[in-house]
């Protein structure tokens, strides 16, 4: 085949993908996501088709098309790997398993090879991180990684294997639950009393579905339910605020991006708990008069998909959802499954409406809240999985029983995703008040120097603070607990994390798209060794300025693994500092500066480069 | 609801229900700096530049809805220190050579700089990208060195001139302002939109060709008055 042949682009399919999608402007994601799938990649021509299909500019389409890392203006192997780089993988082996890649596939990160059958990537946090080092290759996940397995599957796909023949032999033959579960373990070490014990079916609903919504919404109100996405809103507020908003159409949306860093919960539930969900969106559909709901899941949960829609098409063939949910006439309620395309700021609630909508996935402006204008400008609740799963819980066992476990102010149970330098990564189900310590122990995590609680826009706390509480007070967090040990690089991390913010930032606004660039290349300077004290100063005072302009809550709090470091680790950064000597600039590198020059002049620095003579 | 009255920097402000802060602001002859938002355009919110305390929050005051009673801050030196960092931001991310561009003393960015009191470099690094001019089109010229993506052109074309010929394309630091085609030759845009006029682009990145220097330096926007003092002379009034 040659090379034209291999990357061209079909413009009667890319039609047809359209006239799938209704031509709609608002399916414009699932457009692109389609074409990619078929052909690897967007082409200039394939925007062109798309936007006339489609009635949009073709520089609308390649707004989409280019702020969604999983969509791609150059073409992509038709097997595309992609590595999770995150802190944690590199710390369990990734390094090795790179190389193992680009040697046995002959290409180099960020390439694809010339014969069109192979691309190598790296994306952030796939969820996969008590199991790292973790990979997506098209569909399909793949787990704990080593130099002898990435062997043994690039002959395999080299020697014709889809990569869903990696997972198992008869994978078609298995249930979309089977095959989930030979990808990704579960490794659930806790079941708590709400969500991963014993769960009746529908109970929650069924009792839902005998009270006015306005019972329902008192319920959520009394059981102390704050969302676990992060913010911890009161669910019961949030829900009356949009039972109260007069509108034709209303909507529910389940937000399945899960993107922070070190965060898993939300990929158990969908695997364990996938109808308990679904549960949760109907008894909030039912409460706030919704009869349009979507599940927003993340790119990278794409081998959940089939999973999903299994349990939709079953629940909608037993009458939980559609016309008379339970035969309780003029309760209609349904869902669609939104599929995202790799960006982390997605799993902003504005963002996020904003990918449902078919736009790149920049947040809104705030006022007005998605409770009086969402998706396409009507009221939407947009809450966190792990939200609606406790809503549905509530709903069966009481208001009363969610609210006696916990604390004062952070009530019931709450998923904690352990990774990193631990025994026992895994989730544990857990009533909220316990101390960073207390989960260590549980993890096998003891010897920890550093925790890092709610990911990198959480906090990175010290050995002499573990006794913090894991509460919305104290230590909030979406879920994540990330563990590193005391051999770990608290500046590597940090930078990590700080670049991470860079690739995620949708570039909106001024403070988070440069800003952040700024601390990045500050930190990076420490870690040279090159930094002077005058620039603890300067990395306060610039995260200061970012945090305070920034317009969503990925800039407010995308300083924080620096300042939270800075308080609790003031060491790791005094350590690399160096006084000023005689005027000159630490920073500054003569061969460096000159390097342009020498490249535009073509011949050496007869002064500077010390082996001219040679 | 009727109107009602709020204060910025402890002067009373009567606003009409639905306005922003900063058109409550304008009417009164209170300016709020600012730099993506333009009068007759949309609201975008992307600059920061506008940032004020409102109630003790830091809002954009050209998206923020003014509300009774509201105790706005706007020219604090707390303010003013967070606006000249994103001032100095602006600059540092793209190309800016002010005694060679055509904008110099026209231009919102420089004048917003000296306005605010910038007189020296900042402690920021230069990302000294590399970006391409576009001068395919026979009357007009874009040299994305010294774009700022406020969108304002973005905007203007879309809801004024009703072609849609800019839009953003990419992500975080790779965002930028793109034509609706491979370049500007293969749009239909003409020398006589509104997206082109002076007034829309801030900077010297839109250029109509064969118009340079067409007012000389020492006859230009912000070489007698202050960046805002058009609005400014209103209270005075
Ligand atoms: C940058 C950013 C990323 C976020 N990512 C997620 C996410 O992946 N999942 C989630 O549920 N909430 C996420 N949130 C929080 C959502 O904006 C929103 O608060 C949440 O979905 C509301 O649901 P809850 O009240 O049930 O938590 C994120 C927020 C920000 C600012
Ligand atoms: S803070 Fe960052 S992610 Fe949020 S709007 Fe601004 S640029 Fe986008
Ligand atoms: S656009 Fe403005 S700030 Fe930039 S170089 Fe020109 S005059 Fe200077
Ligand atoms: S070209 Fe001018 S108007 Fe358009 S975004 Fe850039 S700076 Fe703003
Ligand atoms: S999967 Fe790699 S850190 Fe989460
Ligand atoms: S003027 Fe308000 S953000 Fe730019």
């Amino acid at each position: 085949m040659t090379q034209a042949s291999t990357f061209e682009t079909d413009q009667d399919q890319v039609a047809l993908i359209c006239e799938r999608h209704q031509k709609d402007p608002h399916r414009m994601l699932d457009i692109l996501r389609d074409v990619q799938d078929q052909f690897r990649w967007i082409s200039r021509e394939t925007m062109a088709t798309v936007a006339g299909k489609t009635g949009l500019t073709q520089v609308a389409v390649e707004g989409v098309a280019s702020f969604y890392a999983f969509l791609s203006l150059t073409p992509r192997g038709r097997v595309t790997i992609r590595l999770c780089d995150d802190i944690v993988d590199r710390f369990a082996g990734l390094p090795a398993v790179v190389e193992a890649f680009e040697n046995a596939l002959g290409i180099a990160v960020g390439q694809t090879s010339a014969d069109g059958a192979f691309s190598l990537e790296y994306t952030p946090c796939i969820g996969l991180c008590d199991q790292a080092p973790a990979a997506m290759i098209n569909d399909v996940v793949l787990t704990g990684l080593t130099p002898e397995k990435v062997r043994e599957m690039v002959a395999a796909l080299k020697g014709g294997k889809r990569p869903e023949d990696l997972i198992s032999h008869r994978f078609d033959a298995l249930s979309p639950y089977e095959r989930a579960k030979r990808m990704v373990k579960n490794n659930v070490r806790h079941a708590g009393a709400v969500l991963l014990g014993p769960v009746p079916e529908d109970a929650g609903l069924m009792k839902a579905l005998a009270q006015t919504p306005a019972a329902i919404i008192d319920q959520i109100a009394a059981s102390g339910l704050r969302g676990c996405g992060g913010a911890g809103f009161t669910t019961g507020m949030k829900w009356r605020f949009a039972e109260q908003a007069e509108a034709d159409r209303k909507f529910i949306i389940c937000n399945a991006d899960e993107g922070e860093p070190g965060t898993f919960k939300d990929r158990v539930l969908l695997t364990e708990r996938p109808h308990l969900l679904i549960e949760g969106m109907t008894i909030a559909a039912r409460a706030v008069g919704a009869r349009e709901g979507i599940l927003y899941l993340r790119g990278e949960y794409v081998y959940l998909r089939p999973l999903i829609e299994e349990v939709l098409a079953e629940r909608r063939a037993k009458g939980l959802l559609g016309k008379a949910i339970m035969g309780v006439e003029g309760f209609d309620f349904d869902i669609r499954l939104q599929m995202g395309a790799g960006a982390y700021i997605c799993g902003e609630e504005g963002a996020l409406i904003s990918s449902c909508e078919g736009l790149p996935g920049e947040p809104k402006t705030r006022p007005p809240f998605p409770v009086t204008c969402g998706y396409l400008g009507f009221p939407t609740v947009v809450n966190n999985v792990e939200t609606f799963c406790h809503a549905a819980r509530i709903l069966d066992c009481g208001a009363q029983w969610f609210f006696d476990m916990g604390t004062e102010g952070s009530h019931g149970t709450k998923l904690f995703s352990v990774s990193g330098d631990c025994i026992n990564p895994g989730i544990y189900e857990l009533p909220y008040g316990l101390s960073v310590r207390a989960l260590l122990e549980m993890a096998g995590g003891e010897d920890a120097a550093a925790v890092l609680v709610g990911g990198p826009s959480g906090t990175m706390i010290a050995r002499d603070t573990f006794d913090r509480k894991l509460t919305f007070d104290d230590l909030a967090t979406g879920g994540a607990i990330v563990v590193f040990s005391p051999e770990r690089n608290i500046l590597e991390i940090v930078e990590y994390y700080m670049s991470f913010f860079v690739h995620e930032s949708c570039g909106y606004c001024t403070p988070c798209r440069v800003g952040n660039v700024f601390l990045q290349k500050a930190v990076a300077k420490f870690r040279q060794g090159l930094a002077n004290p005058a620039d603890i100063a300067y990395l306060k005072d610039l995260s200061a300025t970012i945090i305070e302009t920034s317009r969503c809550g990925l800039g407010m709090t995308s300083p924080n693994p620096i300042l939270s470091t800075l308080e609790n680790f003031p060491l790791v950064y005094s350590a690399m500092v160096k006084p000023p000597k005689d005027r000159i600039r630490a920073t500054f590198d003569i061969q460096s500066a000159i390097s342009d020059a020498r490249v535009l002049a073509k011949r050496r620095s007869s002064i500077y480069d010390k082996d001219f003579t040679k | 609801m009727s109107g009602f009255s709020f204060q910025i920097d402890g002067v009373e402000v009567t606003a009409k229900p639905g306005q922003t802060i900063m058109e409550a602001a304008d009417e009164v002859g209170i300016y709020i700096p600012r730099l993506c938002d333009h009068e007759g355009l949309r609201h975008q919110g992307g600059c920061r530049v506008c940032t004020v305390k409102a109630g003790g929050r830091s809002v954009a005051a050209c998206t923020q809805p003014a509300a009774p009673d509201l105790v706005v801050e706007n020219e604090t030196p707390h303010i003013n220190k967070l606006r000249r960092d994103l001032v100095g931001m602006l600059f540092n991310e793209g190309n800016h050579l002010c005694p060679i561009c055509e904008a110099s003393g026209n231009c919102e960015l420089q004048a917003m700089a000296y306005r605010l009191g910038m007189t020296e470099p900042t402690k920021f690094p230069y990302l000294e990208p590399c970006r391409p001019v576009d001068a395919s089109h026979p009357d007009i010229a874009l040299d994305n060195n010294r774009c700022i993506s406020c969108g304002r052109c973005v905007r203007a074309s879309q809801d004024v001139d009703g072609k849609g010929i800019f839009g953003y394309v990419g992500r975080g630091i790779h965002r930028h302002i793109a034509a609706n085609g491979p370049d500007l030759r293969h749009t239909d845009a003409e020398v006589t939109d509104f997206a082109i006029s002076a007034e829309v682009c801030p900077v010297g990145c839109i250029i109509r060709k064969r118009e340079g220097f067409a007012r000389p330096i020492g006859e230009r926007d912000y070489d007698d008055h202050l960046i805002g003092y058009d609005i400014e002379k209103k209270r005075d009034e």
